[in-house]
């Protein structure tokens, strides 16, 4: 226990002040307005949704909540149900076994909801495009109010993206 | 508390299959097939179930299985390996009524991937044990083969594909038995796949797998690309094991157009494969400790993965390394200053592992989580083929960078760490050492650094040909099975992930635990779902 605690104590502070967001964001749509830094800026929840990704971006995320980027800190949490959240992050082209339960996710998520799509995959389809398989970018299945392109975003790019969202 | 004992690897050899299965009456013919360490047999498709009999008998290990489909006929081709390296069994049957015995009543590993085939080439399994649908969920109809040539790629699907309700998941009846479904979409950052849970009380009795839900039709959108288009899309078929399934490819195009890699660039492919597996042994170490409240262990490990992808993006471009393997080479070079401090950077992460491993190991209300729990018996790992380091920390402890070394591990001294005891705390104390034997790989091939060119050239062969990848990636064996036209464009790409064969072992090691457990169960073993959904 005494080797835990010393061992905490010579790791020390690791998380980095963010710079300002430099366009992290791509394309915000027009639905997508000051009403969220109102609403959510002072704790937005989020429920992420891999509607076909390679994990790639799950990674990245993952890594935004470690002590270098410590997502929390800014009110951003990630939630286990879209029935506490206030956006949507999805990602991956969106696989066709996948729609429906994207879909009732986005249904169950209450109001005022919001749908950021990561990485290029849900942007535009990226490498899968539209098949068989697949209904390509999220935008062709659920509403997006924002896109923050990448492959994937880097965990620095996801934080700026949604703050620079939260402060619109 | 119980050291290593004498691990098993694989024991029979392949060079005895032909004359073993001419003694048991199967007419085995060898055949000119893909270029490659490998070489193919021909049986007769009524013998295909038996010759995997003869194969079990031998005591050889079963790989995978896939389907080809060359109007009118359809190929179908197993991977068997032994101490003497790897052999394709194959057979040929008309595409109409195509009829096979199966495979699986021999190498339980081979269940899903044929019902696989069955769902995507329409080849019925006449004696499988499991007859039921696997990856055709509701976004094509089951009399539709998407991976027939004459299945176009877009499809014919409906404006909105239904849920997949009716999947028909084997059900317990008891007094106290009640079922949890659990997902597609989970609680956590992760993967989209259904868990179908039998259990009385905290008491799992079953647990039922459900995949496919990111099925995006990789291989039949690889079809007609170009060689650098299928270094793009293998290095997104599972994003945390992009440098295994790229190299796989790569090698496999290689091996068919019968390119020679420049040794720096295959040292510098090892260094990123090497770089893989330790990135994604940090991060798995932490979670293991977060899914039993363990915070400690999550904030140290992801930390010291947060630095070594810092370090992957300042050397090579990109944290995860994508895009960075490509046909003929690698994309980027190493500057001689990274030399060094790749250097640094190894004893400065070996320092911290040996600090850290310890206060994990010697830490009791830790270990009393992960000891005894999702225990996978070595005899059930090597019945079920585990690979990779499920397998190895349930005594089985195949390793091709050891086993059957491409280049340049046939340079290399490569440790492979085995354990008994097969519970979560081995498969976590397995990454750790393997964390350890990385280091040292990278180490000794920055100490020998070969020079000169990054990239040869891989000009169309003019005729069609057809090659195998073989790569020891993170999670174990990675296969590819690669076939051109005499353009140098795709035919056939098939990247079989270690997952085909790590998923159906967590059913198996999940019973008789605790509900509250399966999420550190599923993470110490931590199958891919894009690699198998393909």
């Amino acid at each position: 226990m005494l080797h835990i605690f010393d061992k905490i104590m010579r790791t020390g502070r690791l998380t980095e002040p963010v710079a300002q967001p430099e366009k992290a964001v791509a394309e915000i749509g027009a639905t997508f307005s000051r009403e969220i830094a109102a609403r959510f800026g002072g704790s937005l929840a989020i429920r992420m949704v891999d509607a076909g990704s390679c994990n790639g971006c799950e990674l990245e995320m993952n890594a935004a909540n470690n002590g270098f980027y410590d997502i929390e800190r800014f009110g951003i949490h990630f939630v286990a149900s879209p029935r506490h959240a206030d956006l949507l992050l999805v990602t991956g082209t969106v696989s066709r076994h996948m729609q429906a339960a994207l879909q009732r996710t986005w249904e169950a998520t209450p109001n005022p909801k919001f749908v950021v799509a990561m990485g290029d995959c849900a942007a535009s389809g990226g490498e899968f495009g539209i098949s068989y398989a697949s209904c390509g970018a999220v935008a062709n299945v659920i509403p997006v109010d924002a896109v923050i392109p990448g492959c994937p975003p880097t965990p620095i790019t996801l934080l700026q993206g949604l703050l620079e969202l939260l402060r619109r | 508390m119980s050291g290593r004992e004498q691990p098993t690897v694989t024991q029979g050899r392949v060079a005895e299959l032909p004359a073993a299965l001419r003694a048991a009456g199967i007419a085995a013919r060898p055949d000119a097939g893909p270029v490659g360490p490998a070489s193919l047999l021909m049986v007769p498709p009524d013998n295909w179930g038996k010759a995997a009999g003869v194969a079990a008998g031998l005591g050889l290990r079963w790989s995978a299985v896939w389907g080809e489909h060359r109007p009118p006929e359809i190929l179908v081709t197993a991977v068997l390996f032994g101490q003497d390296g790897h052999l394709l069994l194959r057979t040929a049957l008309p595409e109409a009524g195509a009829e096979l015995t199966s495979q699986t009543p021999h190498y339980p590993a081979a269940n899903r991937p044929e019902r696989y085939i069955q769902d995507m080439f329409g080849v019925y399994f006449v004696d499988h044990p499991d007859g039921r649908r696997w990856m055709c969920h509701q976004a094509w109809w089951q009399d539709q083969f998407p991976l027939r040539k004459d299945f176009p790629v877009a499809g014919t699907p409906e404006a909105e594909t239904p849920p997949d309700y009716e999947y028909p998941f084997q059900t317990i009846v008891g007094e106290g038995v009640y079922e949890i479904p659990v997902g597609p979409v989970h609680a956590g950052i992760i993967e989209p796949g259904h868990f179908r849970f039998q259990a009385v009380g905290e008491t799992i009795l079953a647990m039922e797998e459900h995949l496919g839900y990111v099925h995006r039709g990789v291989e039949k959108i690889a079809e007609g690309r170009d060689l650098a288009g299928l270094a793009r899309l293998a290095g997104r078929v599972s994003g945390d094991s992009t440098v295994a399934h790229t190299w796989a490819a790569c090698q496999a195009a290689e091996r068919a157009l019968g390119v020679t890699v420049p040794a720096r660039a295959l040292a510098l492919r090892a260094i990123m494969a090497e770089r893989e597996r330790i990135a994604n042994h940090l991060g798995d170490i932490g979670a293991i400790g977060n899914d039993v409240g363990f915070t400690f262990a999550q904030v140290q490990f992801s930390r010291l993965r947060e630095l070594w992808q810092r370090q992957s993006l300042s050397a090579f471009g990109h944290r995860l390394l994508m895009d960075r393997i490509v046909p003929g080479g690698v994309a980027i070079d190493l500057a001689a200053p990274m030399i060094e401090a790749f250097q640094a950077e190894a004893t400065q992460l070996r320092a911290e592992i040996e600090e850290l491993l310890p206060l994990l190991l010697e830490y009791p209300s830790l270990q009393d989580r992960l000891r005894g729990t999702g225990v996978l018996a070595p005899v059930l790992a090597r019945r079920l083929g585990a690979l990779g380091f499920v397998g190895r920390a349930s005594n089985l402890q195949d390793d091709l960078r050891r086993d059957a070394p491409y280049p340049p591990y046939d340079r290399l001294r490569v440790e492979v760490p085995a354990y008994r005891q097969g519970d979560v705390a081995k498969r976590l104390r397995v990454r750790g050492d393997e964390i350890g034997v990385a280091l040292g790989l990278i180490e000794q091939m920055l100490g020998d650094l070969p020079e000169g060119p990054l990239l040869a050239h891989c000009p169309p062969s003019g005729h069609e040909c057809a090659g195998l990848g073989l790569i020891e990636g993170w999670r174990g064996e990675t296969v590819c099975y690669l076939r051109l036209d005499a353009a140098g464009r795709v035919l056939r790409y098939f990247p079989r992930d270690p997952s085909w064969l790590n998923w159906p072992v967590l059913e198996s090691l999940i019973h008789d635990n605790i509900v509250p457990d399966f999420p550190v169960c599923n993470k110490s073993v931590n199958g891919s779902y894009a690699g198998h959904d393909l």
